[in-house]
């Protein structure tokens, strides 16, 4: 199934042109920010066919027949990585069940929501959708690109494992329901995940067992192949957790099952720095205006990013949009710095950390020869109030401009700007109380 | 005013060393808003007012002053709605006290019987520079009840309230119809709220009869309304879309009241009506979310609402979940980096907002003989990476986190 849609994508990809580019791009003048290797003043930035072909100082020689883009003065970055968000519509489980393997956001997403531009008016390349928190295991998660999409085919993104999605679980109180086979109690909670994971155990050694005999092989089961994916170490568990307890359950399970995890929202993680940096576990962190809001936050801290980041944990940043705003992942950069994050790390935390959580680092996250010319160029300081992103360059195309009225009006709203039936609110929609 | 002198009574028991010292504030820049920004300026404050301000040429410092120095002062921030107090941020059902679903239009609810001064989101908004809350009742029904205006220092409830009941806290738009049975239309609404306004009109009309057999028995409900028929206080009502914001003015036109017009999403396409019903505008968070009546709001609002002559004052309303509050000084800042002229944004929750509320003879600038409410910042308050240091009300530190 994999294999199948990793080649619909190709084909999509160009029948629709993307690596059409054959002239290359050179933007110079920049202050360019590699994130792999120091800033580089006054630098050179050339791409062509989607790819970086280079990027250096201003000596940096630019092939005949390029298209120059003076940037003098603008600073240009990777694209931003939101390593969890709602948009879209992905909606994963229903309330049959508090274990939903075989649900995937792919099924679900319109990949031609109006969200996508939001995030590309906030600098956003790749995003990991994912369904909500109400449930142990939502469903599968779906990693895209913002490239130009009419079906799903098109803007999916196949990682280093060759898969394009994770497993959202969740602890703590949102899955909580107490009723309909949900769990009423942390305890419950992790019982019916390690049940489901020792099956999940079962199952894949049938299929070890089998090996190539495929008279040997156990029945497919949808729920199980995923958690199989889990156990081979191909697909990451995106695991939304809050309190210091429900942190350290989620680690332990990990370790337990020998599954790859990275901790989302992490509201306590300033408690347990230490801990989750021994574990090795990434953390992909959210940044909100104040603490509350729901029981588990109460302890949020916007330390968290220095907390952990210091600590050795790798370190990421997210949206959770609706909970925050696509447009605005990279102020929550700055309020990270704020309260004690560096500056580099806090780059890091939007580029190439995140896609180290995606099993894409080899291709998206910083700006290297031979990486997706996936980039932003911004008007000034990435952590200025006053910065705006100007251009959102997604494998060598421009997919955001602030100078087109079109694409600024995504940017800061207006009349029949935005469709009514915001898909991607329903994942928060009962919490949010949308006014 | 009775309120001030009991409030300075009670710090000078809580902070006796604090109020008795007399301070001076020297800054770089001091915007004092109600005049051009002060370069190398100085701040007196002495018995919780401000005695003087201007350059440090102008103004010296008298010999037994404690100094403070800051890069950047502002007048304490007013916050021009708010419903922290009210809704806690636990989000549990005994800490939610903003909406009473019981019935849709309830104006004898009280602010002053709801507020909690310890909620930590009380001193969560003054480190971030809050001195004046407008809080109260929330969004969500025709008459949700009152308001009243606070200061954020520390103390109790009576201590820190400037004005028990200042507005009545309304709301036309889905919000209402999604929280009861009935209304469940927009007709509905209006239909609703008209029959109760009348009602209170002939209320007050019976009250003044000289047959005093005649006159009606007390109802708080009607009492409340009434307030707001002749003109002690005036109607807050949440309106985003363009057709509520028509409903609303017609409403205050129909039975006379003073609007002000809040959250007002659509309020930029409506700039001649809000103009000719001479409301005012409290303007929802730059970053507030851009779903149901707020699909269509820009963040550009704040500055074409400012160039087309109507002042805006910026609030952090209301939020059902996280994050529970919005802080203002940062939605202020958002409306600055859209297009809001930099010393407007800073008095679009300083002076516009004091005036609205009635309190801009106290607080909202600074100048001599106001409150000593004051705002010391180690940079451009707007800038992303500037931190609120210290915050001062009534002349007392009640903040001090740059240390």
């Amino acid at each position: 199934m994999i294999k199948k849609i990793l080649v619909a994508a190709m084909a999509f990809a160009t029948g629709n042109g993307l690596f059409a580019q054959s002239n290359p791009v050179a933007f110079t003048g920049a202050t360019i920010y590699p994130i792999i290797g120091k800033p580089i003043t006054n630098g050179t930035l050339i791409v062509q066919n989607g790819k970086i072909i280079a990027v250096g100082a201003a000596s940096l020689k630019i092939p005949s027949g390029a298209i120059v883009q003076d940037a003098s003065g603008k600073i240009i970055m990777p694209g931003i990585v939101d390593t969890h968000s709602h948009l879209g519509g992905p909606e994963g489980g229903d309330a049959s069940a508090a274990l939903n393997p075989d649900t995937r956001a792919f099924d679900a997403i319109d990949p031609t929501t109006d969200g996508f531009k939001k995030a590309l008016a906030g600098g956003i390349t790749t995003i990991n959708i994912m369904p909500g928190s109400g449930h142990l295991m939502s469903g599968q998660t779906v990693y895209v690109k913002m490239r130009e999409g009419k079906v799903m085919e098109d803007i999916i993104e196949v990682n280093e494992k060759g898969i394009y999605g994770g497993m959202k679980m969740a602890n703590g109180t949102n899955p909580m329901r107490g009723t309909n086979g949900f769990p009423g109690t942390r305890a419950k909670s992790a019982a019916m995940d390690r049940e489901l994971f020792v099956k999940a155990q079962e199952y894949k050694a049938k299929i070890d067992k089998a090996g190539k005999d495929s008279s040997k092989m156990p029945e497919r089961d949808l729920r199980l192949e995923p958690l199989v994916e889990i156990l081979q170490g191909k697909r990451i568990v995106h695991f939304h957790t809050h309190k210091e307890n429900d942190i350290l359950t989620a680690i332990r399970l990990s370790k337990e099952f020998g599954f790859r995890v990275v901790l989302h929202h992490v509201s306590e993680g300033w408690k347990v720095a230490d801990e989750i940096a021994k574990a090795n576990v990434a953390c992909s962190i959210i940044v909100i205006e104040s603490p509350g809001g729901k029981l588990e936050a109460m302890d949020y801290s916007s330390t968290n990013g220095g907390v952990m980041s210091k600590a050795g944990v790798l370190t990421g940043l997210h949206t959770d949009d609706g909970i925050t705003d696509s447009r605005l992942l990279i102020r929550s950069a700055a309020v990270a710095v704020k309260a004690g994050m560096g500056k580099q790390a806090a780059l890091e935390a939007l580029t190439i950390n995140g896609a180290k959580m995606l099993d894409m680092s080899t291709k998206i996250g910083s700006l290297e020869k031979g990486k997706d010319a996936d980039f932003i160029i911004l008007s000034g300081d990435p952590f200025s109030v006053y910065t705006k992103v100007e251009q959102t360059w997604v494998e060598g195309k421009k997919r955001f401009d602030i100078s087109n009225p079109a694409d600024k009006a995504f940017l800061v709203g207006g009349y029949k700007v935005y469709s009514p039936d915001r898909a991607e609110y329903l994942n928060h929609d009962d919490e949010i109380g949308v006014q | 005013m009775k309120n001030i002198v009991r409030s300075i009574g009670l710090s000078l028991m809580f902070f006796p060393l604090a109020v008795m010292a007399q301070t001076a504030i020297q800054a770089e820049t001091i915007y004092t808003v109600s005049g051009a920004p002060i370069k190398n300026g100085v701040v007196l404050v002495k018995n919780g007012k401000i005695e003087n301000v201007g350059t440090a040429a102008e103004v010296s410092i008298p010999k037994n002053y404690t100094v403070i120095t800051a890069k950047v002062v502002t007048p304490g921030l007013v916050d021009a709605r708010s419903v922290v107090g009210f809704s806690g941020s636990l989000n549990i059902p005994t800490d939610q006290d903003q909406l009473e679903k019981s019935g849709p239009i309830q104006p004898e609810l009280r602010a002053i019987d709801a507020y909690n001064p310890e909620e930590k989101l009380v001193a969560y908004v003054r480190d971030n520079g809050v001195t004046t809350l407008h809080t109260g009742h929330g969004i969500g029904a025709l008459v949700s009840g009152q308001t009243m205006v606070v200061k954020t220092k520390p103390g109790k409830i009576d201590a820190v309230t400037l004005v028990p009941f200042k507005m009545l806290a309304m709301t036309i738009g889905n919000p209402v119809e999604n929280n009861f049975t009935s209304p469940g239309t927009k007709a509905k609404q209006m239909a609703m709220i008209r029959t109760e306004l009348l009602k209170a009109q002939n209320y007050l009309q019976k009250q003044t009869d000289k047959d005093t057999s005649k006159r009606p028995a007390t109802d708080l409900k009607y009492e409340a309304l009434g307030k707001l028929l002749t003109g002690e206080v005036k109607a807050l009502m949440t309106v985003n879309t363009s057709n509520d914001i028509m409903n609303a003015t017609r409403l205050a036109k129909e039975f006379n009241f003073k609007l002000v017009i809040d959250g007002a999403a659509e309020a930029y396409r409506m700039i001649d009506e809000i103009k000719a019903a001479n409301a005012e505008v409290i303007l929802h968070a730059t970053m507030a979310r851009n779903g149901g009546d707020m699909v269509n709001m820009t963040r550009e609002s704040a500055g074409i609402l400012t160039a087309a002559g109507i002042p805006v004052s910026i609030e952090t309303g209301f939020e059902a979940y996280v994050p529970k509050t919005h802080v203002l000084l940062h939605e202020a800042a958002l409306a600055v980096a859209y297009g809001m002229p930099y010393e407007e944004g800073i008095k679009s929750i300083t002076l516009t907002p004091a005036r609205l509320l009635g309190l801009h003879k106290s607080v909202g600038s600074i100048e001599t003989g106001k409150d000593a409410d004051l705002v010391m910042y180690d940079g451009d308050p707007f800038e992303y990476l500037t931190n609120v240091c210290k915050v001062m009300i009534d002349g007392v530190v009640v903040t001090d986190s740059c240390k």
